[in-house]
């Protein structure tokens, strides 16, 4: 008696490896296995009472940007994502295949973003985000898993960074941006391993591999700030988490203990991550549940906390404001998941003289499509990702903006991808980018 | 038959009712402490900051911007409770057996009252039909809880103006009104209990946890 799926377009077919290949070597029997102890001795009140009290009434859609972006395809609506999942499996009372743990993968993987929006427009408060992590689950324990995220969980595993980065490749780029750093600061360092002092600074991987550059940046503005503060030269630098996303949550959990370890190994006062959202879901809220936290152990903050301390303490002045038209995009793990909207509008109204806020915004943002371990899942899952968020390429282009303001890695790449996906011209930044921009360097500090 | 559905069915009605959220009120207690960060999180402040949000109308943004759902929504959601309790009979059938009055409505009152509750059943029959997004997700049984929910004012309103026989149709409204205490703790119907919890969890974890807003 529900719209039944047969009559609604087939969706495009995506070739994954990760899906393909490993979805063969699962019998009904394993499938089964799985599915009941994951729900039996991994869930508890909240799975139950959620899926029980849920009326199907379809209010959480319209919060959805999968969902509005695919012409309100009832199949991208969070509640019609439990259902295609959740539903078929407590009903099939786990006599359920491998074309169908796919499609779960499919479904929960690339096509939601855990952005946690809909808990926001649902009634009741159910977390429709937490429900598809549990297929997540599900499907990470019978190890089917998009190729491209599964790799970069190995890479997790095995390296304790997201990509594959060695401990000398990790040091040499730090001393590398250090030196870059004092060609414009010239007390700018990058101390290694320093007990005791009052910031860590953490970053995710991609960073020396692909925007090293970010981490001279940063060396520039402590040294500016002039603070105390250190990064680890051993495992445990790497903030990101993918194994959050990708189910395997002992890895996940391996990941963040070492993480908050080497940060107590330097009896440090303060963690300060890089502009990234996941990291800061990671290590604040995720990782110490599984770990068992209520809280970290050392208080940890992100960037955009960081940045509004520097500036209304007046640690950082600034010189000039950026000129361009600039929006933003409000970071899922960091607006919704930490209320940092405020904060964040305030230390971009300090930098910049022409911003258009988006609308809806704080809390109501869309997410950018990327995150949540979407973009993660790799090249065949983009054309995907960018169709389903055109929601958020027309949110950018009212705002007539020339710069979107991305306070986290995969909104950055996220944007991106909208960016020249719709043709909108625009061009993303991260706020340290606009920082550099504006900052005041005193004269007894630059280099000549 | 009367007797029976004026008497001992609804000892057992109200027994099954009762009992039944209690039972699911215990398990929901028990299963909390399994799952780990339930109690931990829980915040008596932010749970009710947004327990208030959510039941005021038009305090979230999806009640704004589904203003016609939010309207029938708590009107339907009024008047299911008060109708039952201020309604003359039924306020006469309680004296009578234990003693205890209170106020009632007028007729012109209790049947617009009641004629609300129909017209909102339809109004959720007429969605749950016509959007896609809530089509896609219906399964029978939310017909069927629907219809639950909507025979005893149905039945009632038609025995009250003695519109086809009297004596079975307020059998069968008895029957009917049965019918639902009894669906409500075992079904979706629950909701009554849990949305309280589920939303004072949500609201404690954006709230207490994450310094968020969840409406």
């Amino acid at each position: 008696m529900g719209l039944p799926a047969t009559i609604l377009p087939a969706l495009p077919a995506v070739s994954d490896t990760g899906l393909d290949e490993n979805a063969k070597n699962l019998t009904p029997e394993r499938i089964a296995e799985v599915v009941n102890r994951v729900i039996d001795r991994e869930t508890a009140a909240r799975f139950r009472v959620y899926l029980n009290t849920c009326v199907h009434c379809g209010l959480c859609s319209d919060a959805c940007h999968w969902f509005l972006s695919n012409d309100r395809d009832p199949r991208f609506s969070p509640v019609g994502k439990v259902k295609q999942t959740l539903w078929e499996m407590l009903r099939r009372k786990d006599r359920v295949d491998a074309d169908f743990i796919k499609e779960c993968s499919r479904i929960a993987q690339t096509e939601c973003n855990v952005c946690r929006k809909c808990s926001m427009y649902c009634p009741f408060g159910i977390d429709i985000a937490y429900l598809l992590l549990v297929v997540r689950r599900i499907c990470s324990e019978l190890g089917v898993v998009p190729q491209f995220m599964q790799d970069t969980v190995n890479s997790h595993s095995v390296t304790f960074n997201q990509m594959w980065v060695k401990q000398d490749e990790w040091i040499d780029t730090l001393q590398w941006q250090e030196e870059e750093a004092r060609s414009e600061v010239v007390t700018a360092r990058i101390p290694l391993d320093k007990e005791g002092a009052d910031v860590f600074y953490s970053v995710i991987a991609p960073e020396p591999k692909i925007l090293a550059q970010l981490i001279g940046n940063m060396a520039q503005i402590m040294a500016v700030a002039k603070i105390d503060w250190t990064m680890p030269s051993f495992d445990g630098w790497d903030n990101s988490n993918m194994a959050m996303y990708s189910g395997d949550f002992e890895t996940m959990g391996r990941v963040e203990r070492a993480h908050h370890e080497a940060a107590l190994r330097l009896k440090v006062k303060r963690i300060v991550m890089g502009e990234c959202g996941h990291a800061f879901r990671g290590a604040v809220y995720d990782g110490p549940k599984w770990l068992g936290w209520r809280e970290p152990p050392i208080p940890v903050i992100h960037a955009v906390d960081f940045y509004h301390e520097l500036i209304s303490s007046g640690r950082i002045k600034i010189a000039r404001k950026f000129e361009q038209p600039v929006t933003v995009q409000e970071p899922c793990n960091i607006v919704r998941g930490r209320g940092l909207g405020n904060k964040l509008r305030e230390i971009i109204q300090a930098t910049c003289t022409n911003f258009t806020p988006p609308e809806p915004d704080f809390e109501h943002n869309y997410c950018c499509g990327a995150g949540g371990g979407v973009i993660n899942c790799g090249p065949p899952w983009k054309t995907s990702r960018v169709k389903g968020n055109s929601v958020k390429a027309k949110q950018l282009a009212a705002t007539k903006a020339h710069i979107v303001i991305t306070p986290c890695h995969n909104c950055h790449s996220g944007i991106e991808d909208i960016i020249s996906g719709y043709s909108l011209g625009m061009h993303v930044k991260f706020f340290s980018e606009i920082l550099m921009e504006v900052m005041e360097i005193p004269d007894e500090f630059r280099a000549e | 038959m009367y007797d029976f559905v004026s008497g001992p069915l609804v000892w057992i009605a109200f027994i099954l009712f009762v009992g039944g959220l209690a039972y699911q009120f215990i398990r929901m207690l028990r299963m909390a402490q399994k799952d780990k960060v339930v109690y931990p999180y829980m915040s008596l402040k932010y749970g009710f900051r947004s327990l208030l949000h959510w039941l005021v109308p038009f305090a979230s943004r999806n009640m704004r911007m589904r203003y016609e759902t939010t309207i029938v929504t708590f009107a339907f959601h009024i008047c299911l409770l008060l109708v039952p309790i201020f309604l003359t009979a039924h306020v006469v059938m309680f004296s009578s057996a234990w003693g205890p009055q209170w106020g009632t409505f007028s007729e012109g009152v209790a049947d617009s009252l009641t004629a609300l509750v129909i017209l909102a059943a339809f109004f959720f029959l007429t969605r749950r039909w016509m959007l896609p997004e809530v089509r896609f997700v219906t399964l029978p049984s939310d017909y069927l809880l629907l219809a639950i929910v909507a025979a005893p004012f149905l039945t009632g309103f038609i025995a009250h103006h003695q519109w086809f026989g009297y004596e079975t149709m307020v059998v069968i409204h008895m029957i009917s009104g049965a019918v639902m205490l009894v669906a409500i703790p075992f079904t979706r119907l629950s909701h009554m209990l849990f949305f309280p919890f589920t939303r004072a969890y949500m609201g404690s974890e954006f709230g207490a946890v994450r310094h968020a807003k969840d409406w």
